[in-house]
């Protein structure tokens, strides 16, 4: 890895000035942007820590919702979200424990991996990604696969989640990598369900309309069993065909609303 | 450069670092304590698992500068004072949780993580919370019949030596 600056602020204000420098970059947990510095095909002069933000560390649960500081980490969501059983356990799941102790939603949410976890559940709880500039709804904040909304220099500070009545998400794990081969978050609130699927798309993170509607007239693992996504525009690799990929949607679609039931 | 301080197995510990060094980099080539290894450097092994503030982290993937101020725990620092081994490493021995021995410090780490957080697992608790230690060498089955002993558990029953 070539050598940088660190910087660590102790404010959203301070780590957005560092931040306007040429070539900067935010630091949140590092469990993806260190390897990615290692294989050089990420290269900031300067990097700026986000883990001494205090502000970004909150926890907040209440009315309907769960609000989650950008910088807390799969662990602490983990044992920390029980009032969306949902989410915590998606938290539980994401690597390994010591990933967990490091990786944060914000840096999760940032570099939207097609194969991640979190984006399926901002996208199907129809969450609201919080910035130190504005808010931004989810339907609006995923672009494709590590394509998001934010600006340059922009940092997630939180991730607003509205509690779903029923939610579940079923993750088929890549055995090596332990990312979802393909991942389906289902949530029902009080206006429609949401069907997000993570792992599938070329097209990264997306919401399943056809399941989405199927599950509104009757929110039962029947009424998608004979739904089915196109192959065209799955993701073809060693580990799976588009076609493998597209028959998984539909059994962790039905396998997560029969466990929501 | 810059300065980083931090405390390890107890004791203050600071050296100029570049911004690029990593924790495992500190603790072995300036601290000389290379009980720590690294097998993969790319965050999938489990070697290098160290506590952080009594978390376990993968020291590759941390960076010196990022534990400023931090309480660091490492291999060394885990026999009894009279350096005998402690009860974690004790049964490792006893149960062949070992042969190279050199995914040996990360599984230890990585043990002593659990037990502190869930002193009696399931043998599946220890199974998935090894999911991040790789070990080429065991097949596990001792590995895993090792942690469940430490914890006081009866594992006549587990899977053969
Ligand atoms: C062995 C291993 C297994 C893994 N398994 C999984 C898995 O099963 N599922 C899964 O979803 N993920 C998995 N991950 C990825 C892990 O969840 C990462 O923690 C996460 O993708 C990135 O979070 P981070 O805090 O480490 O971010 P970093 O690596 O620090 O940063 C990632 C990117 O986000 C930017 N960034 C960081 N924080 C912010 C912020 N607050 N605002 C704006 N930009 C920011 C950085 O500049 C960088 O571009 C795994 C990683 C490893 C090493
Ligand atoms: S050396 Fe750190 S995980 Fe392998
Ligand atoms: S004992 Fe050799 S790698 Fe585990």
């Amino acid at each position: 890895m070539y050598n940088f600056d660190y910087e660590a602020p102790s404010s959203v204000a301070e780590a957005v000035a560092a931040l306007a420098a040429e070539d900067a970059q935010a630091l949140g947990g590092g469990q993806t942007l260190i390897p990615t510095m290692k294989q050089r095909l990420a290269m900031p002069s300067t990097l700026v820590s986000l883990s001494g933000i205090a502000e970004m560390k909150g926890f907040d649960v209440g009315n309907g919702a769960v609000t989650i500081g950008g910088n807390v980490t799969h662990a602490v969501v983990a044992a920390g979200a029980g009032a969306y059983p949902a989410l915590a356990e998606l938290a539980s799941h994401i690597g390994d424990p010591a990933v967990r102790n490091r990786g944060t939603i914000g840096g999760s949410l940032a570099n939207n991996d097609p194969s991640a976890d979190y984006p399926a559940a901002a996208l199907a709880s129809a969450a609201v990604i919080v910035t130190n500039a504005r808010e931004i709804a989810a339907d609006d904040y995923f672009q494709g696969m590590f394509t998001t909304a934010l600006e340059d220099g922009e940092i997630i500070t939180g991730v607003r989640f509205a509690v779903p009545e029923v939610a579940n998400y079923q993750k088929f794990v890549q055995p090596a990598s332990r990312f979802a081969l393909v991942g389906v978050f289902v949530a029902k609130h009080a206006d429609g369900v949401r069907v997000a699927v993570t792992g599938a798309s070329e097209e990264g993170v997306f919401r399943w309309a056809a399941a989405e509607a199927a599950l509104n007239d009757s929110f039962s693992a029947d009424a998608v069993a004979d739904l089915a996504v196109d192959p065209a525009n799955m993701i073809g690799d060693l580990h799976g065909t588009k076609a493998y990929r597209a028959h998984l949607v539909g059994v962790m679609t039905k396998r997560a609303v029969a466990a929501a039931t | 450069m810059a300065k980083v301080s931090m405390t390890v197995n107890g004791k203050a510990a600071s050296a100029e670092v570049e911004g690029r060094t990593l924790l495992v980099s500190f603790l072995r080539e300036e601290l000389g304590l290379t009980g720590t290894h690294v097998g993969c450097d790319t965050s999938q092994c489990g070697a290098c698992v160290v506590h952080v503030d009594g978390k376990a982290v993968k020291s590759c993937t941390m960076l010196a500068l990022e534990a400023e101020g931090a309480e660091v725990a490492t291999i060394e620092g885990q026999a009894e004072p009279d350096g005998t081994l402690n009860t974690i490493q004790a049964a490792f021995r006893e149960h062949h949780g070992l042969q190279c021995g050199f995914c040996t410090p990360g599984m230890v780490m990585s043990a002593a993580a659990l037990l502190k957080d869930n002193p009696k697992p399931s043998e599946q608790d220890v199974r998935e919370y090894l999911e991040g230690n790789l070990c080429r060498c065991t097949g596990y089955h001792n590995i895993v019949k090792s942690i469940m002993a430490a914890s006081g558990q009866d594992v006549s029953a587990l899977a053969a030596e």
